[in-house]
């Protein structure tokens, strides 16, 4: 993964519009966060394989970028995101890592599904 | 002093939850001839760890830590390796039925005079203490005199509180190369930690040496 390059990302996002594609989102303090931090509250949310139709997807914000997706009665969005890549099944894979590398959250468009 | 089994099963739910407490045992058991299987339950997929810069993403992860996971066996000398195949932090959500078969089958199969998993409730991750659920779901259901003996590792805050000390202590010494060998095959989820760790270790940090020489374990007691 490298670091977004936002008109990059834009026109890859256009790509996979108006199209059924597979969606992969989450969030994440990773699952030792109260464990080292008394007292955290830890929440985090995880989809995998959900197909969807975007109408228009966008990449705002200065880096970590916010992406949006405008569904026809409903939205997704993630919050966060500095990488991405496209890998050797066209699949979109975005993430948002912090300073030390660990992921926080994580954004994905196939038109394949993502394995198990 | 390690005592003499027939057949140890380990049951953890990710590559790498071996390495940290158990390592030592394993190698130590396989030197003494004792087989021993290890059935790792996912493949770690939710592994934070990404790198800076990333040397893995969301979908590569898994496929990386299934070579971690052959060489960290390969590094304590084991031979038998089992990947069931479930989803990294979804074990809990799983039919509980069938998690108990699962681990019912892996008795049947190996027919285990000691098992070491986590203990439930006390080991943190959700996906430990559902491992820790099953084993002993699946134990309990055994006559009493069938049941394999049950080694649990714990550390939760409240542990001593709830179970007070250990009560099985291995020295793993003589694995300890071992032991450092089947932590580094981890890489990607061990190289910050073993960076510190190892030179901790060649100052010889009490604590450092007694976290790679000590192995502790909790016997589960049924009720």
């Amino acid at each position: 993964m490298e670091i977004v390059k936002p008109d990059r990302l834009q026109e890859l996002l256009n790509s996979y519009a108006n199209k059924d594609v597979y969606i992969h989102l989450e969030t994440t303090n990773g699952a030792y966060a109260a464990h080292f931090k008394e007292g955290f509250f830890n929440a985090g949310a995880f989809i995998r394989n959900v197909v969807v139709k975007y109408e228009l997807g966008k990449v705002a914000g200065e880096s970590p970028h916010r992406v949006g997706l405008k569904l026809p009665s409903g939205w997704i969005y993630a919050q966060g995101i500095t990488h991405y890549t496209v890998d050797e099944h066209d699949r979109l894979l975005m993430a948002g890592l912090d300073p030390d590398g660990k992921l926080a959250v994580a954004l994905e468009i196939s038109e394949t599904p993502f394995t198990y | 002093m390690i005592k003499e089994e027939r057949h140890v099963l380990v049951i953890f739910p990710h590559p790498d939850d071996e390495a940290f407490g158990v390592s030592g045992t394993i190698s130590t058991y396989l030197e003494m001839g004792v087989p021993v299987t290890y059935a790792c339950l996912t493949l770690g997929e939710m592994g934070r760890n990404l790198g800076n810069p990333p040397f893995a993403n969301r979908e590569t992860l898994p496929q990386i830590r299934k070579q971690e996971l052959k060489n960290a066996a390969a590094a304590m000398g084991l031979t038998d390796l089992r990947m069931m195949g479930l989803r990294d932090k979804t074990i809990e959500f799983e039919d509980d039925e069938k998690m108990i078969k699962l681990v019912a089958d892996l008795i049947e199969d190996t027919n285990p005079s000691l098992i070491i998993t986590f203990y439930p409730g006390l080991s943190v991750h959700p996906d430990h203490d559902a491992t820790g659920r099953a084993v002993v779901g699946a134990v309990g259901r055994m006559k009493e005199s069938e049941r394999p003996t049950l080694y649990t590792i714990a550390f939760a805050n409240n542990t001593a509180e709830k179970l007070g000390a250990p009560d099985v202590i291995h020295n793993v010494e003589g694995a300890a190369q071992k032991k450092l060998n089947t932590l580094n095959a981890h890489a990607s989820q061990t190289v910050w930690m073993m960076r510190d760790m190892e030179k901790r270790l060649a100052e010889k940090d009490p604590e450092a040496l007694k976290w790679l020489h000590e192995e502790k374990f909790f016997t589960y007691r049924w009720e």
